[in-house]
């Protein structure tokens, strides 16, 4: 008698009681259950929703590590503690001062984020009597990242509720939501606080608390960190390389920032056939082309040095897919299987509309400096509308040539 | 039950809960959604509403015989364009700051459907007591929900119930605002208002089973 067998004794001993659901979710995340399917025949795959679900979170590693670098790294920089690090391997970056200042801030988050959501979870699936879904496996690993590191613990806690409950348990669970539980968090917090989530204080660890012993009459200078985007939505130049944006050793939300390890675990991803590389391909076009329109504009001098979109505009196109958090929402966000497009025209059309509306948001809208967020939630909306039409369109077309056949 | 009938008493006790006309008819969403920033404004809606469908019903319902039905629309439109310009003007004389945040969803009180609907659906064919109590029972109904959004709203939103700054003031950082709360801005925006109404939806038909329709 293993430990295992106890447990599913334990299990069988306890089936009517009310709070089993909550056992089994822990129980089978480290066992596979002693069961088998009853009737009909099944495929035997070793890929379940968990094994889906851990592939992405492992995907997200490196960017989760690299974001707790980066905290501390913007935190000392922007007091003028260390030097720049010009790079990716630059030696200031990779110290243990700056993971120590990381993982102050991060680890909080994610632990904040995985817990409330697991509760929510676990407690809709004691009221529904059903098992506890998998679904927020992601969405909690998903929600660190795309905050600013100083975002207020009991502000994340009350957004993460919001999600889960509105996003997703009112549509009947993991599965069936609409939006993409993640990203509903962070427009929560978004309309909700929005002095939290954007400006030039709220990106790097402790400038707003600087602010506040500031105003409070103390002698200390202002640290401020506006990201990229922020600052060429203002028409300023900007401060760093383009090597340092691919690298990501910019301010932005923890995990976004570098384009180079989303891309890593893009290549995971589609390697591990989770993925779609069509929404992920398809949206940096439609990125692509919109900067191509914009520069267009700029260089056939529609719009000059003197406009509010001139800074934005006159970005070089493939900077866009650089700054900001437009390769992460593409790659983690656009792909999640439930809210996009199932069929694959319809994965081209949704993916390339995302990035096109992304660039789109960004450029003319400077109250939404990152326009990823809007558009993923916008075409999460219209995906299953793009589906009926991909399908009708492929009806008619049959119907014609089984018309063109039989007569 | 001196004063009321079994059957009156339930015009008016239904449309507070099983019969009401946010949550269950969905009617008159649109103001719901506009006017639901403040209490104070979705008090004073539900009180407008009040009196034009209450009135307006009595009107119509002693009408009913006489107005042919081929033009009836057009006649119950005059009916209610004329009380609403009465509580439009009322409101101009006696509360004028609140009339002008309110002012053109007052004129839109016309527009709202749950009026039309009663007009169509009761007062038609009932008589003028009864019609009263419908206006009265209906009007309550929406305006409770009206009440329960703005409270949670105003609330949420800006910290306050009625003006009063019941959590603290923000900017001083009193009250509950000395340890780091904040107010929800998106409380005052009107998604949030729908989502409020959708909650209140998901309770009630939680607690009645009855009301969930396939």
């Amino acid at each position: 008698m293993g430990l295992k067998n106890n447990l599913h004794n334990f299990k069988e001993k306890n089936k009517d009681k009310k709070w089993i659901p909550g056992f089994n979710a822990l129980f089978t995340f480290l066992y596979m259950p002693n069961e088998t399917t009853h009737n009909g025949t099944h495929i035997k795959a070793a890929d379940d929703l968990k094994r889906t679900m851990n592939t992405v979170i492992m995907a997200l590693v490196p960017c989760l590590i690299f974001g707790m670098f980066n905290a501390g790294y913007q935190h000392y920089l922007a007091q003028g503690l260390i030097e720049s690090a010009n790079g990716f391997l630059g030696a200031s970056f990779w110290t243990l001062d700056n993971l120590v200042v990381g993982l102050w801030k991060v680890l909080p988050l994610v632990i904040v984020s995985y817990g409330v959501g697991l509760a929510v979870e676990f407690v809709f699936a004691i009221i529904k009597g059903h098992e506890v879904e998998e679904g927020y496996l992601v969405t909690g690993m998903l929600v660190p990242l795309i905050v600013p590191v100083d975002i207020p613990l009991w502000m994340l806690s009350v957004a993460v509720i919001f999600g889960v409950v509105i996003g997703k348990e009112v549509f009947g669970g993991t599965g069936m939501n609409i939006l993409n539980p993640a990203l509903t968090i962070r427009a929560f917090l978004f309309f909700a606080y929005p002095t939290w989530m954007s400006g030039d204080k709220v990106w790097i660890h402790g400038a707003v608390e600087r602010d506040q012993m500031i105003a409070a009459g103390q002698n200390v200078d202002a640290i401020s960190g506006e990201t990229i985007l922020g600052t060429l939505a203002q028409g300023k130049e900007v401060a760093y390389s383009v090597w340092d944006m691919f690298c990501g050793i910019i301010p932005g939300s923890v995990g976004e920032t570098s384009t180079l390890l989303i891309l890593v675990g893009a290549v995971f991803l589609i390697f591990a056939k989770i993925g779609s590389w069509r929404i992920m391909l398809s949206s940096v076009v439609g990125a692509l082309v919109m900067g191509l329109i914009f520069n267009g504009l700029v260089s056939a001098e529609v719009i000059t040095e003197g406009s509010k979109f001139y800074g934005l505009m006159s970005t070089e196109f493939w900077h866009h897919l650089l700054i900001g958090g437009f390769a992460f929402g593409t790659v983690f966000m656009a792909t999640d299987p439930v809210t996009a497009s199932q069929t694959n025209k319809g994965k081209w059309i949704y993916g390339f509309l995302i990035g096109f509306l992304s660039i789109m948001i960004r450029v003319f809208n400077p109250a939404y400096p990152e326009g990823v967020m809007l558009a993923i939630l916008l075409m999460n909306v219209f995906a299953p509308t793009i589906d009926h039409y991909v399908v009708q369109g492929n009806v008619k077309k049959r119907m014609k040539r089984l018309k063109a056949k039989t007569a | 039950m001196g004063l009321l009938s079994k059957k009156d008493a339930k015009l008016i006790t239904d449309p507070l809960a099983d019969n009401n006309p946010i949550t269950i008819q969905v009617l008159g969403i649109c103001s719901a959604l506009a006017i639901t920033a403040e209490l104070k404004a979705s008090i004073v809606m539900a009180v407008s509403v009040m009196a034009v469908l209450a009135i307006g019903n009595v009107v119509i319902s002693l009408m009913r015989n006489i107005i042919p039905s081929k033009i009836r629309i057009i006649v119950q439109l005059v009916v209610v364009a004329a009380l609403v310009i009465i509580v439009d003007q009322v409101l101009k004389a006696f509360a004028y700051e609140l009339s002008k945040t309110l002012s053109v969803f007052v004129g839109l009180i016309i527009t709202n459907c749950i009026i039309m609907g009663r007009f169509e659906a009761f007062a038609l064919a009932n008589k003028p007591w009864q019609s009263f109590l419908d206006g009265i029972g209906n009007a309550a109904g929406y305006g409770l929900i009206l009440i329960i959004v703005g409270f949670f709203r105003e609330l949420l939103g800006s910290g306050t119930l009625l003006g009063f700054k019941v959590l603290g003031d923000p900017i001083e950082k009193t009250g509950l605002y000395a340890i780091g709360y904040e107010n929800n801005g998106f409380m005052l925006l009107s998604p949030m208002a729908l989502i409020v109404v959708g909650i209140i939806i998901w309770i009630q038909r939680s607690r009645n089973k009855a009301l969930i329709e396939d």
